[in-house]
C-alpha cells in the first residue's frame, strides 16, 4: 500500500506540532522517520492513525483520500500501529487482545475464541514469532508483547505498519530480532514506517530516511550517511558524537567499597562481595547486562537498600548504616536510573523539583518555611545554565520531554558541593542533543576532582565516559579493565567469562 | 582520550541470563491459618465458658413439602465439641500447609465454615429446634437486593466506572416501583419503573463521571444522599397523604415452580420464590456468561482495564461505559423493587438500610466477578438472617452483638479473606480523548 501525506499540520493551542509535513511511503519499503524526542514524529503518526484530527492537509492511501474519524477507520483502511506504550490489555490472553475490536462471533454475540487462537497461531507461524495464543499478556516478556502488537495489526490485514519507537523498551538481542521481523514484513510487501531517534537502528534497516525537526521535514537522508551527518540534520547543528576528555588528574582514593553484599527482602543476594575503589577525579563505569546487581549497588550507595553488609567509605567516612539523608549530606549526588519514579515528582514544578535534595534547610528553607524568592532565582539560573527547554520554572516536570526532565535531575544533583557522583543510566530515553550535554556535565564533574560512578547498560556510553570499566555479572566483579578494552572482550566479560590473560587495572 | 559513542554494539543480548528473582509468595499465606485459628478460639471460648445440655433438632423440611425429610436430632453438647475438634484439625492442616509453603485449597475454609456453623448452632440452639430451610430461605430473601446491587456494581466497575450510587439506585427503584405498581395495579409495571429509575440515577452518575470527569466516588456518595433526601421528602409530602392511591402496590406472591419446587430442602429454598427472584437467576447467569464469553463482555472489560488500548482498536470507550452503567443502574434499580413489592408492599423511607454499601463490599469480596459477587452477597444475607434466627431461638448472645454480626462478617471478608484481589486497572479513572 502506498501512503502519501500532504501538508499535514497539527496544532495544540499555540504550539505547532506538525507544520505542513509531506511524506510518501512505498510498499515493500522501510521508511524511517528520524527526529529527536518532541520533534513531532508521534503526533504525525497519531494523525495518520486517526487518534488526532489534522488541522490541515490530507492522507492518501493508494490514491484515495482518507477521512479518518478514529483509529477504527484507519485500521479498516489497512493501517496497523505498534505503539511505543503497548496497547495491550495485561489481563487478557494473546488471542483476546488480538481479536478485541475485530471479534469473530457466533450465536448471540458469543466469542469464537478458537478462531482467534487459530488466527494468532497462523500469523505467528508464518513469521516465526513463537507466540502462545492462550498466554496472558502480562506474563510475557516485553519483546514478545511487542510481537503480539504486530500480530494484532497483521490480523486486521494491515498493509502499512507503523512502529513508534519500538526499540525503547527492548534489550539489544530483542532489538536485533525486531529488525529481522521488520525485514521479513518488508519482504512480504508491507509498507513500514519506523519512528526512532537511534542512529544505529536507522542505518541498519532503513531504505529511506526522512528527518523531522521541530515539527517540520528538514529533508531526506541517505541510509549510507554517516552518524554525524544524520545527527546534525536531526539536531539542527553539528553534534559531537565524541566525548572529549583529557587524561584524568587522579587524586587520593575517595570511594572505597569493601566486600559489599546486598540482599533483598526475599533473601536473594544481588550484590555479592563487591570490592572496588574510585579515586578523586576518576570515572569508574559499570558495564553489564541489566539485572546483574547494578540497581542494587547504586541504591546501596545511597542507603536505599535495607540489608547491606560490608563497608562503603567515602573520604574515610563509613556510609553503610547511615540514613539516605545523612548520605546526601555527606555529599553524594545521585542520578537515578528511572527519573520518572525516583528522580522527579511529576506533579511538581521545575523549581520545586530542583530543591528536592535540599528540602529541609538552607538555602531554600529557613525556620521551616520556604524561601520562595531564593528558590526562584536559583531555578531561573539553572534553567538557563542547563538549557532546559520549558516555558518557565513553573512548568510541571510531567510536561517536559525526557531529555529536559533528565537535565532538571542533573542540574539538581550537580548544584551542590559533591564528594561523589553516582549516575545510573544517565541518558536513557534522552535525545542526542541532551546526551551530549549530560555527558559533558559528567566529564566536567570528574575534572573538578570528584569521583564518579557511572552505571550504564549502553556499552557506547560506558566506553565514552569511563577511565576504567568494571564489568558486573550476577552481582560479582568479572574484571576491572581499561577504557580502551575491545568491545568483543567486554561483551564476553558481560556473560561472566573472564579472559585468561586479563589483568585488572588499578587506578 | 576520546571515543565515539556510536559504534555498533556487540551482541550482548541473550548472553547473560538475567538472574531473575523468582517471585516469592510471602503475603497471604499466613492469612488463612490466622483467621481459622481466631475463629476456632472464639468457638472454644464459647464452649468453655457456657454450658449446654439436651438435643438440638435441625428441621430439614417444611410442612408443605411433598416428600418430607426427617428431622435431624443431634446431642447439642457432643456435636459442638466434635465440631470444635474438626475445626482444630482443619486449622492444624492450614498451619501445616503454611509451614510447608504450599497452597491453601479452597475446600479448607469452606469445610471449616460448615463444621464451625454446625457446632455453633447446635450449641446455641440446645433444647430447641432450628429450621434449616427458614435459615437459608431467609438468607436468600435478605440477599436478593444485595445480589442485584452487587451485579450493578460489578458491571459498572468492570467498565471502569465506580458505582457507589448502588444504594441510591436501589432506593429510587423501590420508590418508583411502589408508585407505578400502585397507580397501574400491576407489579410488572412497577418492575419496569424500577429499572428506569435505577438507570436514571446511573445516567446522572455517568454524566458527571464520564462526561465531566468528576470524582466518581464523590458523585456516587452525593447521589446516594440526594436520593435519600428526595424520597424522604416525597414520601412525607406526596406518598403519605395519598397512601391509598400511590403507595399500596400489590405484593408479588411466591410462585412455586412445579417439580423443582418439590425437591426436598432445595425446593423450598430456591424455587418457591416470587417471579422477581427467578428474573434474578436469569440475570446472574446472563451477566456471568456474557461478561466472559461475548463480544459485548470483552469490550466492557477492555474499556475498564485499558481504555486507550480499546480506543486504538476502534472501540468507543465512553459510549461503552455509558451503556454499561445504564444497564448496571437498571439491574440495581430492579433490585430496589424487591423492597417495596416483595419484602413488604409499599415504600418506606430509607428502606434499603444502606444495603447498597454492603453490595459494594460484595463486589470487592467477589473480586469483581458476577458469580463470586453473588456468592458474597448470599454470605452477607446469611449473616443478617443468622442474627435474626439466633435471637428468635433465644440464644444467649447480647442482641447488640448479633445486630453487628453482618457488618463484622463484611469487614472480615473484605479485609481478610479476599486475598490478593485486583480491581479493573482503569476502575474509577475517567477517559479523556485527545
Amino acid at each position: 500500500m502506498r501512503l502519501v501525506l500532504r501538508g499535514i499540520t497539527k496544532r495544540f493551542g499555540s504550539v505547532v506540532a506538525n507544520d505542513s509535513i509531506s511524506l510518501t511511503v512505498e510498499p515493500g519499503e522501510i521508511h524511517c522517520l528520524l527526529g529527536e524526542n518532541g520533534a513531532g514524529k508521534s503526533t504525525l503518526m497519531n494523525v495518520l492513525y486517526g487518534l488526532y484530527r489534522a488541522d490541515e492537509g490530507e492522507i492518501e492511501l493508494d490514491g484515495v483520500v482518507q477521512h479518518f474519524t478514529g483509529p477504527g477507520d484507519a485500521m479498516a483502511a489497512g493501517i496497523g500501529m505498534v505503539h511505543q506504550h503497548f496497547m495491550l490489555i495485561p489481563v487478557f490472553t494473546v488471542a483476546e487482545n488480538v481479536m478485541l475490536g475485530n471479534e469473530t462471533t457466533g450465536l448471540a454475540g458469543s466469542l469464537d475464541l478458537e478462531a482467534a487462537s487459530a488466527r494468532v497461531t497462523e500469523i505467528s507461524e508464518r513469521f516465526g514469532f513463537h507466540v502462545d495464543p492462550d498466554a496472558l499478556v502480562e506474563d510475557l516478556p516485553v519483546g514478545v508483547q511487542q510481537r503480539v502488537e504486530i500480530i494484532k495489526a497483521l490480523s486486521r490485514d494491515a498493509e502499512l505498519l507503523v512502529f513508534d519507537e519500538p526499540t525503547a523498551v527492548l534489550t539489544p538481542q530483542e532489538t536485533d530480532e525486531l529488525m529481522e521481523i521488520m525485514r521479513q514484513l518488508k519482504e512480504a510487501g508491507k509498507a513500514i514506517v519506523f519512528i526512532t531517534h537511534k542512529l544505529r537502528e536507522v542505518r541498519e534497516v532503513a531504505d529511506r530516511i526522512t528527518v523531522i525537526r521541530l515539527g517540520k521535514v528538514v529533508g531526506e537522508a541517505d541510509p549510507k550517511a554517516s552518524n554525524a551527518e544524520l545527527a546534525s540534520m536531526m539536531v539542527g547543528r553539528p553534534v559531537e558524537l565524541v566525548v572529549h576528555k583529557d587524561e584524568p588528574r587522579l587524586g587520593a582514593d575517595a570511594l572505597v567499597v569493601k566486600d559489599l553484599r546486598v540482599v533483598d527482602a526475599a533473601g536473594h543476594t544481588h550484590v555479592d562481595g563487591l570490592s572496588f575503589t574510585i579515586r578523586a577525579g576518576e570515572v569508574l563505569a559499570v558495564a553489564g547486562v541489566q539485572g546483574n546487581g547494578q540497581t542494587e549497588l547504586t541504591e546501596a550507595l545511597l542507603g536505599l537498600q535495607d540489608d547491606v553488609h560490608g563497608s562503603i567509605e567515602l573520604d574515610g567516612v563509613e556510609l553503610v548504616g547511615r540514613s539516605t539523608r545523612k548520605i546526601l549530606d555527606a555529599g553524594v549526588g545521585f542520578i537515578p536510573e528511572d527519573r520518572q519514579v525516583d528522580g522527579l515528582v511529576p506533579g511538581f514544578t521545575i523549581a520545586e523539583n530542583l530543591m528536592l535534595n535540599r528540602s529541609f534547610r538552607s538555602p531554600f528553607v529557613k525556620n521551616g518555611s520556604l524561601r520562595i524568592s531564593a528558590l526562584r532565582d536559583f531555578a531561573e539560573k539553572k534553567l538557563k545554565e542547563y538549557d532546559v527547554r520549558a516555558r518557565d520554572i513553573d512548568s510541571l516536570a510531567a510536561n517536559l520531554s525526557g531529555g529536559n526532565q533528565q537535565k532538571v535531575v542533573v542540574a539538581r544533583e550537580l548544584s551542590r558541593e559533591l564528594r561523589l557522583l553516582v549516575a545510573a543510566q544517565p541518558t536513557r530515553g534522552v535525545d542526542v542533543g541532551s546526551i551530549e550535554f549530560i555527558h559533558k556535565q559528567i566529564v566536567a564533574t570528574r575534572d573538578s576532582g570528584i569521583p564518579v560512578l557511572v552505571v550504564s547498560t549502553e556499552l557506547d556510553e560506558v566506553v565514552a565516559l569511563a577511565d576504567r570499566i568494571m564489568v558486573l555479572y550476577r552481582g560479582k566483579v568479572v574484571g576491572v579493565v581499561p577504557a580502551d578494552t575491545p568491545r568483543q572482550t567486554l561483551g564476553l566479560m558481560m556473560t561472566g567469562e573472564r579472559p585468561k590473560d586479563l589483568k585488572d587495572v588499578v587506578a | 582520550m576520546s571515543t565515539t559513542t556510536d559504534h555498533p554494539t556487540p551482541d550482548t543480548g541473550g548472553l547473560a541470563p538475567d538472574p531473575a528473582v523468582a517471585p516469592t509468595r510471602k503475603a497471604g499465606t499466613r492469612k488463612v491459618p490466622t483467621i481459622l485459628a481466631v475463629v476456632t478460639l472464639l468457638l472454644g471460648l464459647r464452649l468453655l465458658t457456657t454450658s449446654r445440655s439436651g438435643d438440638t433438632t435441625f428441621r430439614l423440611a417444611v410442612d408443605s413439602d411433598f416428600a418430607k425429610l426427617p428431622d435431624a436430632v443431634l446431642p447439642s453438647s457432643a456435636t459442638a465439641w466434635i465440631m470444635l475438634v474438626v475445626c482444630l484439625a482443619l486449622t492444624a492442616e492450614a498451619v501445616r500447609r503454611m509451614l510447608a509453603r504450599s497452597h491453601q485449597p479452597l475446600w479448607l475454609p469452606i469445610v471449616f465454615a460448615l463444621a464451625w456453623m454446625l457446632g455453633f448452632l447446635s450449641w446455641e440452639a440446645a433444647g430447641s429446634r432450628i429450621s434449616i430451610v427458614s435459615l437459608l430461605a431467609g438468607a436468600i430473601a435478605l440477599a436478593i437486593p444485595l445480589v442485584f446491587g452487587a451485579l450493578g456494581g460489578v458491571l459498572g466497575e468492570r467498565a471502569g466506572v465506580v458505582n457507589i450510587a448502588i444504594d441510591g439506585q436501589l432506593l429510587f427503584g423501590a420508590f418508583a416501583a411502589s408508585i407505578t405498581a400502585s397507580l397501574t395495579g400491576s407489579p410488572w409495571a412497577g418492575l419496569v419503573a424500577a429499572t428506569v429509575a435505577g438507570a436514571l440515577i446511573a445516567l446522572v452518575l455517568g454524566l458527571f463521571a464520564i462526561t465531566y470527569f468528576v470524582d466518581q466516588v464523590i458523585v456516587g456518595v452525593v447521589l446516594n444522599v440526594l436520593v435519600v433526601g428526595l424520597t424522604n421528602f416525597l414520601f412525607r409530602q406526596v406518598l403519605t397523604p395519598n397512601a391509598e392511591s400511590l403507595n399500596s402496590p400489590e405484593r408479588m406472591r411466591a410462585l412455586p415452580i412445579p417439580l423443582l419446587g418439590d425437591i426436598p430442602l432445595i425446593g423450598p429454598i430456591f424455587f418457591r420464590q416470587p417471579a422477581l427472584v427467578y428474573v434474578l437467576y436469569v440475570i446472574v447467569a446472563l451477566v456471568a456468561w456474557s461478561l466472559y464469553r461475548t463480544r459485548w463482555g470483552l469490550r466492557v472489560r477492555a474499556v475498564g482495564e485499558h481504555p486507550k488500548a480499546a480506543d486504538t482498536v476502534g472501540i468507543k470507550v465512553n459510549r461503552t461505559r455509558y451503556r454499561t452503567i445504564l444497564l448496571a443502574g437498571a439491574i440495581a434499580g430492579l433490585g430496589g423493587a424487591y423492597y417495596s413489592l416483595v419484602s413488604v408492599s409499599g415504600f418506606n423511607r430509607e428502606m434499603t438500610g444502606g444495603a447498597g454499601y454492603i453490595a459494594l463490599a460484595a463486589v470487592i469480596f467477589g473480586k469483581w466477578d458476577p458469580i463470586r459477587a453473588t456468592l458474597a452477597a448470599l454470605l452477607f444475607g446469611f449473616a443478617q438472617n443468622l442474627a435474626g434466627v439466633l435471637s428468635s431461638i433465644g440464644a444467649q448472645i447480647p442482641p447488640q452483638l448479633l445486630l453487628s454480626l453482618p457488618y463484622v462478617i463484611t469487614i472480615f471478608a473484605v479485609a481478610g479473606l479476599v486475598g490478593r484481589s485486583r480491581p479493573p486497572a482503569a476502575d474509577g479513572v475517567p477517559y479523556r480523548q485527545q
